[in-house]
């Protein structure tokens, strides 16, 4: 049993190895992909700061401070998730741009043991970006993390990349079946979650229909958690409720998002799509 | 040292015990301009332990689309593969484990160094990464790779560079099955030479079993122990070189054997199916 999992961690591993290796030579990508990330988190936070003149009312500076860690949490923490779902969903059309579909299908692999391995290599790199960020911001704007229960919000970012790792598994379903439009299906998913999950705003403000998605949208839970610790130091216990659902959406999300994969990758295999060309 | 290229590269050798391939009855379409195309028809083989079998045939004759099936990433409509044994479909990770494959067209992460790739692939088989350079550095040196050009981007290496890279990571892995789809073409001749030498060699030294597709008539007859030929889907043809000569062959070459079986040479049949330019040619 230990053996076995041994085995299969080593498997995982070469996953891991690769993105690292991958991640250092296409470095110049990397660093206009961690630029990005900064200047979109610094706009969000200008935005905040620029709270009173844009609403033409007096605010205060602890509530200026507020509302810009509020916005700065949602957009890092969506960034850090939007990165494993993005990596996660990518992985056929990735491979296929490489050309190594092929051979990755091929190996004597576990699908499970594979796509643990990639999540692995992604979380690598959401934790590199995500931490460059925050940093750099830091240095352009002050943030207030006096308050702050670090504790409750890694554990929050850690459930919520969970559930976004089951999601980019059943995203990832889409190009296996559509070859050309497969992708842009994932970014859309991508893009409804985002919407509906309060990464800007409370959720409150959205339209009752879209309320009804946030309610299955991990994320919602995961950056309302995580800005009730960073802002209110809230901690485990008082972040229960939000954790189980984002917990219970990665427990089903992983298992359900498997079975679709290996159900499409069969189909990929009939069909004869599971190659470079598509 | 690098491989020696020899010009006579031994006779055929076939040794005979339980089959290492088995397919039996294996169909296959494709739908192309709303109909569909029988790139494989009831094609039924068996290739020996130790074995080099060549599937000889023109573009489109179902070649690629048949080792795609045997190297798991297609599904027959019909017919069963079993290799040494084992079920394709039934026992699939376990066929994974035995068998390995190198392309026509370099399958690689570009970027990453032959050493980065071939540490990555002895890794998803199984093989330790210090074993893995090891044996690398050997393979590579033997097929004339300067141990300067390991570390560099494979992009930077040559199309025949890539290929031997190729071959030295399917050979990594100690495949008991080896499928070698047009493992040879776009060499320079040089490259193809030392690339069928060593194919040949190590499949003597490592008692590996070989199947590989080819539309070259020379190298089916330099190195294959038997030859089947491929034509419209169907096995049309099969037995070793002397045999289908003594069958088939006027002139006695595989071209003649060729010609006669098909009724025209295999250059025309690759022209004629290039010009049809139809998704299932892209296949096979």
């Amino acid at each position: 049993m230990i053996a076995e999992f041994a085995a299969q961690a080593g498997l995982a591993y070469a996953f891991v190895e690769r993105e690292v290796a991958l991640m250092k030579r296409y470095w110049l990508w990397e660093v206009v992909w961690i630029i990005y990330g900064i200047v979109t988190s610094l706009s969000v936070a200008f935005i905040g700061i620029a709270a009173p003149a844009i609403s033409g009312n007096a605010v205060d500076p602890a509530t200026t401070s507020r509302f810009v860690l509020y916005l700065l949490v949602g957009t890092i923490a969506w960034r850090f998730m939007g990165l494993v779902f993005e990596n996660i969903a990518e992985i056929i059309a990735w491979e296929r741009w490489e050309g190594t579909i092929e051979y990755t299908f091929m190996a004597p692999v576990p699908r499970l043991t594979h796509l643990a391995g990639m999540a692995g290599g992604t979380i690598v790199r959401a934790v590199v970006f995500s931490v460059t960020t925050l940093f750099a911001v830091m240095l352009f704007i002050p943030v207030d993390l006096s308050h702050a229960n670090a504790l409750s919000a890694i554990v929050m970012l850690a459930v919520g990349t969970v559930a976004f790792m089951g999601l980019g598994i059943a995203s990832a379903v889409f190009p296996l079946i559509w070859t050309e439009k497969g992708l842009q299906m994932a970014y859309i998913v991508q893009a409804v979650v985002l919407l509906v999950s309060g990464v800007y705003y409370p959720t409150s403000v959205l339209p009752g229909w879209l309320q009804l998605l946030s309610v299955v949208s991990p994320a919602t839970y995961v950056i309302e958690g995580m800005r009730r610790a960073l802002l209110d130091g809230a901690d485990l216990a008082s972040l229960w409720p939000l954790v189980w659902p984002a917990l219970l959406v990665g427990l089903l999300s992983i298992p359900i998002g498997l079975r679709a994969f290996v159900a499409a990758e069969r189909y990929a295999k009939r069909t004869g799509r599971l190659k470079r060309s598509g | 040292m690098a491989i020696a290229v020899r010009d006579d590269i031994g006779p055929p050798t076939v040794r005979t015990s339980r089959p290492a391939l088995r397919a039996q009855g294996i169909v296959k379409c494709f739908r192309s301009s709303g109909k569909d195309v029988r790139a494989v028809d009831d094609v039924s083989l068996a290739v020996s332990r130790g074995e080099i079998y060549a599937l000889l045939g023109a573009n489109g004759s179902g070649k690629s689309t048949l080792i795609r099936v045997f190297s798991t990433l297609l599904e027959a409509d019909a017919g069963t593969v079993t290799v040494f044994g084992l079920d394709i479909r039934a026992d699939e990770l376990a066929v994974k484990r035995l068998i390995n494959r190198v392309s026509v067209e370099a399958s690689f992460f570009k970027k990453l160094s032959a050493m980065e790739n071939l540490v990555y692939a002895g890794r998803l088989y199984g093989v330790p990464a210090a074993d893995a350079r090891t044996r690398s550095r050997e393979i590579l040196i033997r097929l004339g790779i300067t141990r300067s050009r390991h570390d560099e981007p494979l992009e930077k290496l040559s199309r025949g560079m890539q290929q031997k890279v190729a071959i030295a990571r399917a050979f990594l892995t100690s495949p008991s099955l080896l499928l070698l789809d047009e493992p040879t073409t776009g060499l320079d001749i040089r490259s193809k030479r030392e690339v069928q030498t060593f194919v040949r060699d190590l499949r003597d030294e490592h008692d590996a079993t070989i199947l590989l597709t080819t539309h070259d008539l020379d190298e089916a007859e330099r190195l294959a122990d038997r030859v089947g030929v491929l034509h419209g889907g169907k096995l049309v043809a099969e037995g070793t070189p002397s045999e289908l000569i003594a069958r088939y062959g006027g002139r006695g070459s595989l071209e003649d054997v060729f010609m006669t079986i098909t009724g025209r040479k295999i250059e025309e049949a690759d022209k004629a199916d290039d010009e049809a330019g139809s998704e299932p040619a892209s296949e096979g």
